[in-house]
């Protein structure tokens, strides 16, 4: 089970993608694992033929355990992962201990009923939320899960907000944020992305966040040290820049998704794989390394958001960068006040990793950026 | 026009209209003559019905017993008042032994077609040899039917359905419900002695219950209503055979269950309809079934223990809410 | 029904015929079991059929019987036929109970037979409840209800006596006193042996009577019927007898000596009657053998049928367990 998040501890098995004796390479996807998060497919990391699936599908495995072995006995490769979780830092607090899984046998404490409804919907019950008497799975609980499809996209919004919970409250306890922030006029940008637009089909048309997602990314490239990892005390640069573009969900909660090597994509392309990993966020297929490759978080308010965003960093990355909703203000502009249209981006970093002069550096360069949408 | 009267007088109208209605029909116990009824039931009967059809008898619980068995199968239909179920137990050996075995044991020769009123019950104070709810123990016996009539309507019309039955028929009267008013609704004649009741309908939790437990069990439900519960009360009304069919038929819809039972829980008539839950009503289950019963102790005197070991509707109403909304 | 015997050469014969018949009966009962077609308890009378047999003369159709788990005599002598009877202790269909009850739990309604009663002092409370019934339904009937000395120690035999003699019921309280309940001597179980003495105790009339006499049996019975008929209110008879063979067929009888059970058996009842009968010129040469022949006939018929009689249907298990009507 691979760890898809610092704060995942375990995954229930939905589904098998591939039976034993089916030849696999690197990157095939084997396997969808529901977690607190979500339904999420698994890829595996290496080539070879599936020898055997240990686990079966409805069960829970704590990260790190067996899966499926390939067929010259080695166990499917979790990716070379970070690891699963940050040391606590309550020093005072033991070592917890690492959680056992459950042993075999063990099956999830539904309600009479409620067995008998999964059973007739092809629910797995493991994983679900336990509302019932004694902390049993009740039909309740089963009727929730039934809603959205619970195979594909099945957030819980439930454990997807125990999951941010976490994720925010570790970062807001262990990383000294340092915030910047600076009003871009990006008045003439958005006029050429008018222009742009006006000549292409609706389904063509380029949105304004990627515009700011394409200038972050291009202005990270220059700042690698806003863009990787705090780990084990220590800055672990990005292998690219992979922007987690963060996606508002409409039944509440949010999800990162990676756009890897956003630096290196055209405004086309960019735009197609935002279109693609929002949409898959909303209605599900999240693979599980888009969860676990971004190097930094964008956060984009939108049209409808507030003027800007002081965003929280998602361990272990080291920086985040907000954007506010664009506005028409006053703006000086060569001396007289003109009406401009403007936005606010603003830097979230861990002080840990770097300081506010780097942190304006990064501005400054999405500022340049955004002035020039066309180039290169 | 509907009537309103006590439990108690349901329970003499009956008598006296079962006596004036067939000439087989005569009633004999300990004291229900000269005395009037040791809870004053058939007070005024024998002044005018007679001594040969209210009959006082000696203190002879076994005999008397065998004396409704033997006049049954010999063509009578008698109606034995025994004073409370604890003393019944002197009258077991006929009770068990004979009246719910020779139907059967004479491959259906003669038929012992009696009713044997008692009271049941705790809370007048009277401690461990007067109180106890033993009535479970008589449903354990097959040929027995076993009747706990929980309303004035039913204490009134039980009576005339018991006697009419080919079978031996035990109505236990439950000692605090003497005294509740009620209404017999206009144009009810009689009743069966068949299916459970639905005393009050509700959707998101059902109370199994009968006898004088009723009464805490609606208080119950009120005051689950007033926090947006919605209790279904059902009244058993017989404790055997046990309609099961109501019960499981509430279950379907409410899926959650407490069973309001005034007598122990070991071995138990609860314990009998929660193992039917589980034979017939299993996989309609939401959430555990759940029992309010006596403390298991021989009742006490003093009031406030008696009180404290029997159920009170506050500990009806906290095991519903309990499986309706887990802490 | 008189108190008066008349012992002429025919009514002499079917006394010492109904003796015979359940002697006879019985011998094939024990063999039987012994053969396993009867099994759970079995309780013989032999020695004992006088008391069935004498008071059962004073009985009409119309009057009922109440009696013990040991009850073949009273059922022979009531007049339920043998077949029925075997084929319920069998264990058949076609017995008088569809082999429900068995050896212990006799019933036959067109005799009023209200019961063989496998618990000790169990018959007394149903037999003054018959009676009451006959009574309060204007029947001039006499309920017999027989038992052994042994439920004199029970609470319901003191109930059943009061009861019955404050109501004036037409019962007769019949006591066949063999001396041993099960294996305990009368002695060690009564403070006064005499059991027809408790009768004084609820204002009955009570007497004792040679229970190996049947004569003497039926005599007692008739002039105690004739008291109760007239409203005397009932009556305790003690028949005092004795058991030749064991309690029940599982009993080493480690409680008495042979020589007692030889000599209650040259008191034998049919012994004695046979050789009276005989002495009096009412039993002709040969007559006996002859007699004797038939009831084995009788016996071999009724275990032919009993061996020949269906089972009942095991989907007919719970069938009696409840009514559906009063049998009419």
């Amino acid at each position: 089970m691979p760890s898809l998040g610092a704060d995942m501890e375990a995954g229930t098995l939905v589904e098998w993608l591939v039976k034993p004796g089916d030849a696999v390479k690197r990157g095939d996807v084997v396997a969808v694992v529901e977690t607190a998060k979500g339904a999420i497919e698994i890829e595996i990391f290496h080539d070879g033929t599936i020898g055997e699936l240990v686990a079966a599908p409805g069960s829970t495995v704590p990260v790190g355990g067996v899966l499926a072995r390939l067929g010259d006995g080695s166990v499917t490769a979790v990716p070379a992962a970070r690891p699963a979780a940050a040391p606590e830092p309550a020093r005072a607090s033991p070592a917890p201990e690492p959680r056992r899984p459950p042993p075999a046998g063990t099956r999830a404490r539904a309600t009479p009923a409620a067995r008998q409804r999964a059973a007739s919907l092809g629910v797995a019950l493991d994983g679900l939320q336990r509302t019932g008497v004694d902390g049993a799975i009740c039909l309740a609980d089963l009727s929730q899960a039934a809603k959205p499809a619970p195979r594909r996209g099945g957030f819980d919004p439930k454990a997807m907000r125990a999951a941010i919970a976490a994720a925010m409250a570790r970062s807001k306890r262990e990383i000294p944020h340092y915030y910047l922030s600076l009003s871009v006029d990006v008045t003439a940008t958005l006029g050429w992305l008018d222009r742009t637009n006006a000549g292409r089909a609706p389904p063509d048309r380029l949105l304004p966040a990627v515009l700011l997602l394409r200038a972050t990314a291009l202005a990270l490239a220059g700042t690698p040290e806003l863009n990787g990892f705090w780990e084990d005390g220590a800055f672990r640069p990005g292998d690219g820049v992979h922007v987690g573009w963060a996606v508002a969900l409409r039944g509440g909660g949010l999800v990162a998704p990676a756009i890897r090597n956003a630096d290196r994509l055209g405004l086309d392309e960019l735009m197609a794989a935002l279109r693609d990993v929002v949409g898959r966020a909303r209605g599900g297929g999240l693979r599980g390394s888009e969860l676990t490759d971004p190097t930094v978080t964008v956060t984009s308010l939108g049209d409808r958001g507030a003027e800007s965003v002081l965003p929280i960093i998602t361990p272990p990355q080291v920086a985040t960068i907000g954007f506010g909703r664009v506005m028409e203000r006053p703006w000086v502009v060569d001396g007289a006040v003109l009406p401009r249209r403007i936005v606010t981006v603003t830097l979230a970093g861990d002080h840990r990793a770097t300081d506010g002069h780097r942190g304006g550096l990064l501005l400054a360069r999405i500022e340049a950026l955004l002035q020039t949408p066309e180039v290169p | 026009m509907s009537a309103r009267m006590t439990y108690r007088e349901a329970c003499r109208q009956a008598i006296r209209d079962a006596i004036l209605a067939d000439p087989r029909v005569f009633l004999m116990g300990e004291d229900v003559g000269r005395y009037g009824g040791c809870y004053a039931v058939t007070k005024g009967l024998m002044e005018e019905l007679g001594e040969d059809r209210i009959r006082d008898t000696p203190l002879s619980e076994n005999t008397l017993a065998g004396v409704a068995v033997g006049a049954a199968m010999a063509g009578m239909r008698p109606i034995l008042e025994i004073m409370t179920v604890n003393f019944s137990l002197l009258a077991l050996d006929q009770i068990v032994n004979s009246a719910a075995t020779i139907p059967h044991m004479s491959g259906g020769q003669f038929a012992v077609p009696l009713v044997i009123r008692m009271a049941t019950g705790a809370g007048r104070q009277l401690a461990a040899q007067h109180s106890h709810s033993l009535e479970g123990w008589y449903a354990h016996v097959p040929g027995l039917r076993i009747l706990a009539p929980a309303t004035v309507a039913d204490a009134r019309f039980m009576l005339a359905a018991a006697l009419a039955d080919p079978n031996p028929v035990l109505i236990f009267e439950h000692v605090m419900l003497y005294n509740a008013e009620g209404e017999i609704p206009d144009g009810i004649r009689s009743v069966d002695i068949a299916r459970a009741a639905v005393r009050r309908a509700g959707g998101d939790v059902t109370i199994v219950t009968y006898g004088g437990s009723l009464p805490k069990a609606l208080a119950a439900a009120d005051m689950l209503a007033a926090e947006g519960i919605s209790a279904e009360v059902i009244d058993l009304r017989v404790l055997r055979p046990l309609d099961m069919e109501t019960v499981a038929a509430s279950l379907a819809r409410t899926r959650r269950v407490v069973i309001v039972d005034e007598g122990w829980k070991a071995g138990s008539l609860s314990a009998e309809i929660m193992a039917r839950i589980m034979e017939d009503a299993f996989w309609d289950l939401d959430a555990p079934v759940r029992r309010v019963c006596a403390a298991e102790v021989p009742m006490p005197y003093a009031a406030h223990l008696e009180q404290a070991a029997l159920p009170q509707p506050e500990g009806i109403a906290a095991a519903a809410r309990a499986l309706v909304k887990p802490p | 029904m008189t108190a008066k015997v008349h012992l002429d050469r025919a009514h002499g014969l079917a006394l010492l015929r109904d003796m015979m018949r359940i002697r006879e009966f019985e011998a094939a009962c024990a063999e039987q079991y012994q053969a396993q077609n009867i099994r759970g308890f079995l309780h013989l009378y032999d020695g004992e059929e006088a008391v069935s047999v004498g008071v059962m003369q004073a009985l009409a159709p119309e009057d009922a019987v109440v009696a013990t788990y040991r009850e073949h005599g009273q059922a022979i002598a009531r007049g339920i036929p043998m077949r029925p009877l075997m084929a319920e202790m069998f264990g058949r269909l076609s017995g008088c109970c569809r082999g429900r009850g068995g050896s212990m739990h006799v019933f036959d309604r067109t005799t009023r037979f209200y019961g063989g009663n496998a618990i000790v002092g169990g018959g007394l409370p149903l037999a003054v409840g018959v009676a009451l019934a006959d009574r309060m339904q204007g029947r001039a009937n006499v309920t017999a209800c027989f038992f052994g000395e042994g439920a004199a120690d029970e609470g319901a035999f003191h109930e059943s006596l009061n009861l019955a003699s404050l109501w004036h019921l037409p019962v007769l309280f019949v006591c066949e006193n063999n001396g041993y309940s099960m294996g305990t001597p009368v002695e060690v179980a009564e403070a006064d042996t005499e059991i027809w003495h408790k009768a004084a105790g609820y204002r009955m009339h009570g007497e004792r009577v040679d229970g190996m006499d049947v004569v003497a049996v039926e005599v007692a019975a008739r002039r105690a019927a004739e008291r109760i008929r007239a409203g005397e209110g009932p009556v305790l008879l003690e028949c005092a007898t004795y058991r030749f063979r064991a309690h029940s067929m599982f009993d080493a009888q480690l409680y008495r000596d042979k020589a007692e059970i030889e000599q209650w058996r040259e008191r034998g009842p049919i012994l004695r009657f046979r050789a009276w009968l005989e002495q009096a010129g009412l039993l002709h040469e040969g007559e006996a053998a002859t007699m004797e022949a038939e009831i084995r006939a009788e016996v071999a018929d009724a275990v032919a049928f009993a061996e020949a009689a269906p089972l009942e249907e095991m989907a007919d298990l719970d069938r009696f367990v409840t009514m559906d009507e009063v049998p009419a």
